[in-house]
Parts: C-alpha cells; sequence; structure tokens
C-alpha cells in the first residue's frame, strides 16, 4: 500500500441539523496531488475545511468521525498545531492587505511569536517565494504591500504564506477560479513542483485542470464520496454512474 | 413635447431644486455660528490669552492657559480610558453579531448613548466625587469617557464588520493564534475606521458642559494634579458668559472661538485618516 499521510474514517460534517458530508472514507496518499470534484453545493469545501478544523469556526458547524493525519486524529489535537501541518490557500486571494509582501509570507513565524533571526527569516522568505515561483517577480518590491500585486501574484503569494510554515499538506479550494490563463497555468505548473515535498488536496470545478495537475481524483456527490481512483482511470472508466453523468457534463 | 411630459419634467425639476435648497439651508446653521463666534472671538486672541491665568474681576487682560490646558488633560484621559474598553466591545459586538451578551452590550451601549450628558455627571458625582470627598480632573475623564464609550464601540463595530470575513480565515488557517488575528491583522486593516471613530468621539466630547459640572468642577488657578478640580474650556464658558463682566465675556468668547476651532480641526481630521489610512484589498 502506498504511504498514506491523511485518512478519513466516517467522517461527517453538518452545519447546524443539515449534514453536509456523509461518511467519507478516504485515504491520501503521500505526495500526491488530489483533486477534488462534484458539482456545486456537493460539500468539497466543506469536506476540505474539515480537514484543517477551519470547519468548525463557523457558528453552529460540527463535525464527526475522524481525520487522521498520520495516525493521529486532528480532532484530538490542538487545533493552531493541525493549521501548522495543513495549510490552506483559498478561492479568492486574500493576501493580509496591511502587510508588506516579505511580511506576508514570513506572518505565520512572526505573528506566532516565533523568533528567527533576520538572515534566516530572509532565507525563509526567498526560499518559499521561489517555491511558489514569484520570487523573480517580486525581488525588488518586497516591501510593497501584497495587494499591489495581480490577481495571480497575489494567489501566489498566499501560496507562499503558506508553504513558507513547511506543512505538509497544502489544501487549495478551488485557487485558480479568480485568476486568468496566464496565472491559472503559472499556479498548475506550481503545483507539479510542489508535489515533492508536500501532498497537495485541489478543488476544482475544471475537469481539464484535475487531468493535467492531478495524480487521484475523488468525486463528490451530495456530501457522499462516491469514487476515488487514479485521475486517469477516473476520466477514462469511470465506475459509478454518477461519476460518469458528471464528467460527460450531464449536471454540473 | 407633450405638455404631460413637460408638466412631469418640471416637476422633477421643481423638487431637485427643493433639494438642493434645503441642503444649503442645512449649513447655515454651522455659518451662523462660525461667523458669529469668529467676529465675536478672534479679536480676543492673542499669545497672552493663550498663556495667562485669568485676572480677578475688574482688571482687564488675563487668559485661558489653565482651561487650555485643563481640556486637553481631561480630554486626553478620558480618551485613555475609553479606548480600550470601546475598542474591546467593538471587537465582541463585530465577532457575535447574535449572541445574547452581545445583544445585551449593543443595547446597553445605544442607550447610553441616548443618556442625557447631565445623568452621566451625576452619576459619576455620587460613585467617584463624593466617596472620595472631592471634585476632581479625573472623575470628569471617567464622565467623559463613558460620553465617548457608545461612539468608539459602534465606530470600531462598524468598521470591522465591512472587512471581508476572508481576511480572519487567512490568519487562522495559517495557524495563528485568535488574539493574533484580531489585534496585528484585523484591527489594523480597519484602523483608519478605527481611529476616525476616536476623534470623532473626542470631537463630540471636547465641549460637553453638563459632565463636567460636578465633577472637575473648575477652578481658576493652573493645575496639572488630576486629583484636583480643573478648569476646562466649556466650563470657562458656563461660568464666564453667565457672570456679569465684560471681561469675562471676553474671555467666554475667546474661549468658544477656541473650542470651535479645535472641533473643526478634530473633524477635518477624520476625513484625512479615513480617506489616507485606507487599507487597499
Ligand atoms: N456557512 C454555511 N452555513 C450553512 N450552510 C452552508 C454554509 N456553507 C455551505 N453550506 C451548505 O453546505 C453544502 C455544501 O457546501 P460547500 O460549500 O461545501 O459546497 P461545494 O461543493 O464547495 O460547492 P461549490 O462547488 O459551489 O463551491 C451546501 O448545500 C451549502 O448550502
Ligand atoms: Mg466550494
Amino acid at each position: 500500500m502506498e504511504n498514506t499521510i491523511l485518512k478519513a474514517v466516517d467522517f461527517d460534517a453538518f452545519f447546524g441539523d443539515n449534514q453536509v458530508v456523509k461518511k467519507v472514507n478516504i485515504d491520501i496518499p503521500k505526495n500526491n496531488v488530489i483533486a477534488v470534484m462534484g458539482p456545486s453545493g456537493c460539500g468539497k469545501t466543506t469536506f476540505l475545511r474539515g480537514i484543517n478544523r477551519m470547519h468548525e469556526l463557523i457558528e453552529g458547524a460540527t463535525t464527526k468521525g475522524k481525520m487522521l493525519l498520520n495516525g493521529e486524529n486532528v480532532y484530538d489535537l490542538h487545533p493552531i498545531f493541525v493549521r501548522h501541518k495543513i495549510g490552506m490557500v483559498f478561492q479568492r486571494p486574500n493576501p493580509f492587505p496591511n502587510l508588506s509582501i516579505y511580511d506576508n509570507v514570513i506572518a505565520g513565524y512572526k505573528l506566532n511569536g516565533m523568533k528567527i533571526a533576520k538572515p534566516d527569516r530572509d532565507v525563509i522568505v526567498e526560499q518559499s517565494l521561489q517555491k511558489a515561483a514569484l520570487w523573480n517577480e517580486v525581488k525588488d518590491s518586497l516591501h510593497k504591500k501584497g495587494t499591489f500585486l495581480s490577481g495571480g501574484q497575489q494567489q501566489r503569494l498566499c501560496i507562499a504564506r503558506a508553504i513558507a510554515m513547511e506543512p505538509e499538506i497544502l489544501l487549495l479550494d478551488e485557487p485558480t477560479s479568480a485568476l486568468d490563463p496566464i496565472s491559472t497555468s503559472s499556479v498548475e505548473v506550481l503545483l507539479h513542483e510542489l508535489k515533492k515535498n508536500y501532498t497537495i488536496i485541489i478543488v476544482t470545478h475544471n475537469m481539464q485542470q484535475a487531468g493535467r495537475v492531478s495524480d487521484k481524483t475523488a468525486f463528490f456527490y451530495m456530501g457522499e464520496l462516491i469514487e476515488f481512483d487514479k485521475t486517469k482511470n477516473m476520466f477514462t472508466n469511470p465506475k459509478d454512474e454518477r461519476t460518469q453523468n458528471y464528467i460527460t457534463g450531464r449536471f454540473s | 413635447m407633450s405638455p404631460n411630459i413637460k408638466y412631469r419634467l418640471g416637476k422633477s425639476g421643481a423638487f431637485k431644486g427643493l433639494v438642493i435648497f434645503f441642503s444649503v439651508l442645512c449649513t447655515i446653521p454651522l455659518m451662523l455660528i462660525l461667523f458669529y463666534i469668529i467676529r465675536e472671538g478672534i479679536t480676543k486672541i492673542n499669545w497672552n490669552f493663550l498663556t495667562n491665568l485669568p485676572k480677578p474681576v475688574g482688571e482687564t487682560g488675563g487668559g485661558i492657559l489653565n482651561a487650555l490646558v485643563g481640556s486637553l488633560l481631561i480630554v486626553f484621559y478620558a480618551a485613555l480610558i475609553a479606548i480600550p474598553f470601546g475598542i474591546m466591545g467593538g471587537i465582541y459586538l463585530s465577532e457575535n453579531k447574535k449572541s445574547l451578551l452581545g445583544y445585551w452590550v449593543r443595547l446597553s451601549v445605544d442607550v447610553l448613548q441616548g443618556t442625557p450628558s447631565i445623568v452621566v455627571g451625576i452619576v459619576i458625582y455620587f460613585w467617584i466625587v463624593k466617596p472620595l470627598g472631592t471634585f476632581s480632573a479625573l472623575s470628569g475623564s471617567i464622565a467623559l469617557a463613558v460620553m465617548m464609550l457608545p461612539i468608539i464601540v459602534r465606530s470600531t463595530e462598524e468598521t470591522l464588520k465591512m472587512l471581508p470575513s476572508s481576511l480572519k480565515e487567512a490568519g487562522l488557517a495559517l495557524g495563528l493564534p485568535y488574539h493574533k488575528v484580531m489585534l496585528r491583522i484585523v484591527l489594523p486593516c480597519g484602523f483608519s475606521g478605527v481611529l476616525s471613530g476616536i476623534i470623532l468621539a473626542v470631537a463630540r466630547i471636547a465641549g460637553e458642559t453638563a459632565p463636567l459640572l460636578f465633577t472637575a468642577f473648575g477652578n481658576p488657578y493652573f493645575t496639572t494634579d488630576v486629583t484636583k478640580p480643573m478648569q476646562s474650556l466649556p466650563l470657562l464658558i458656563f461660568n464666564y458668559a453667565t457672570s456679569p463682566y465684560d471681561e469675562w465675556h471676553d474671555l467666554a468668547w475667546g474661549a468658544a472661538f477656541i473650542l470651535l476651532s479645535w472641533i473643526l480641526l478634530l473633524n477635518i481630521i477624520t476625513k484625512i485618516t479615513t480617506r489616507r489610512w485606507k487599507i487597499q484589498f
């Protein structure tokens, strides 16, 4: 068996009484890119936010079941610790508008009160921006506000900010849906690179994108995980009728 | 054009005219006040006026140094007291839109805002001045802080509510503790709004007289000791304008001019800060 980094066991998520993620069981292998697909409202975002314990921040939102990170249930750990291990990038780029590019990248350390010497900080900032394929574009304006960047650059800045913390898993919720094609492809190229060091779970509505970037695809339908397989198999030979309908565009 | 359309265009033209007419009328009270205070006050202002103490009745000259410094100190301490409470309350309200405590806090703050200032003054008198056995600038500051509180709470709340929730989520998803997210990210992003609320609150209470009548009380001498009675501009205006002496009337006019200039200045600063320090998303 592949080496599993994240494992959901009978995982449920609720908004009040409304169950939107139902008994999900999934084994996420390490250093893979996993695409999460499914029609709008099927619970992809909710599932993703259940992984790093962001779901519970919403009033009345609860979860059941287990989410095992390297065998440990994240719901038994401190959320702050979990979020250090599992980084997240949102649909809309959301750099901290009050901070410079440099401070955005280092924010996870600085605002956590971790004392690091200036040279080490410089290294972290440079490496994170390199990995996020943004360094060359911003190396001369590190102390400008991050919000002066283009949408695609802002999204890569958010990726840099997330990977600066050296997480094990990176969650991306439709990270390119607000971006133009050029920015989108630069983010996609990036995912290939990042796979070497991180496990990536990406929600996307774009089948071509899933085909390009992911090793495996999880198909959700009405809160249930219907199918989870190699992306190639899934697209050429889906086992479930609902997956097939989705892929052939019979519902969106 | 048919006469019907002409008639309707005429009506809408007349309405626009009325709207403009009445908005001009709205500025007239301020214009009259400014005109009158400037005419009466500006001639009284000179270096001596700003740096001397009031003279006894019968002597000409004299200034308002004690009231000037007193007002600054009383308002400064009032702001110092009200700002942390107000900002914390505002953060709580912006974060807890539906909670029972939130409802209760919002209600009390709104009622407090409508409470007559003289009532605040009397309550502080019974709670602080009487037990301590002395009028004091500090009790005046507390009374003014109570008056500032609702403005700061509500402006902080409104400002923070306007910020996108993605900001807070970005911070929490990075594994930052809640207090860091609120104090180092959310609050700085709303800084211009919070600051302008504070400045407006200062402008609003700088001229309050009633809360100071039974607290700071007034003092013809110069003092910076906040445990002692202290003079302030509105108290000086109140006492001197109602006195029978012309020299004192002059001081009151001058003081009114200074007070009005402050308030005007604070309002202009508010407008500038909201524009200059607005955070771009
Ligand atoms: N804050 C919320 N409060 C209550 N219900 C919610 C909330 N957010 C989402 N839901 C409900 O949960 C269900 C799943 O939503 P979710 O956002 O996970 O879907 P999704 O698969 O990410 O959809 P999309 O592709 O449109 O982003 C939806 O039916 C939605 O109505
Ligand atoms: Mg979603």
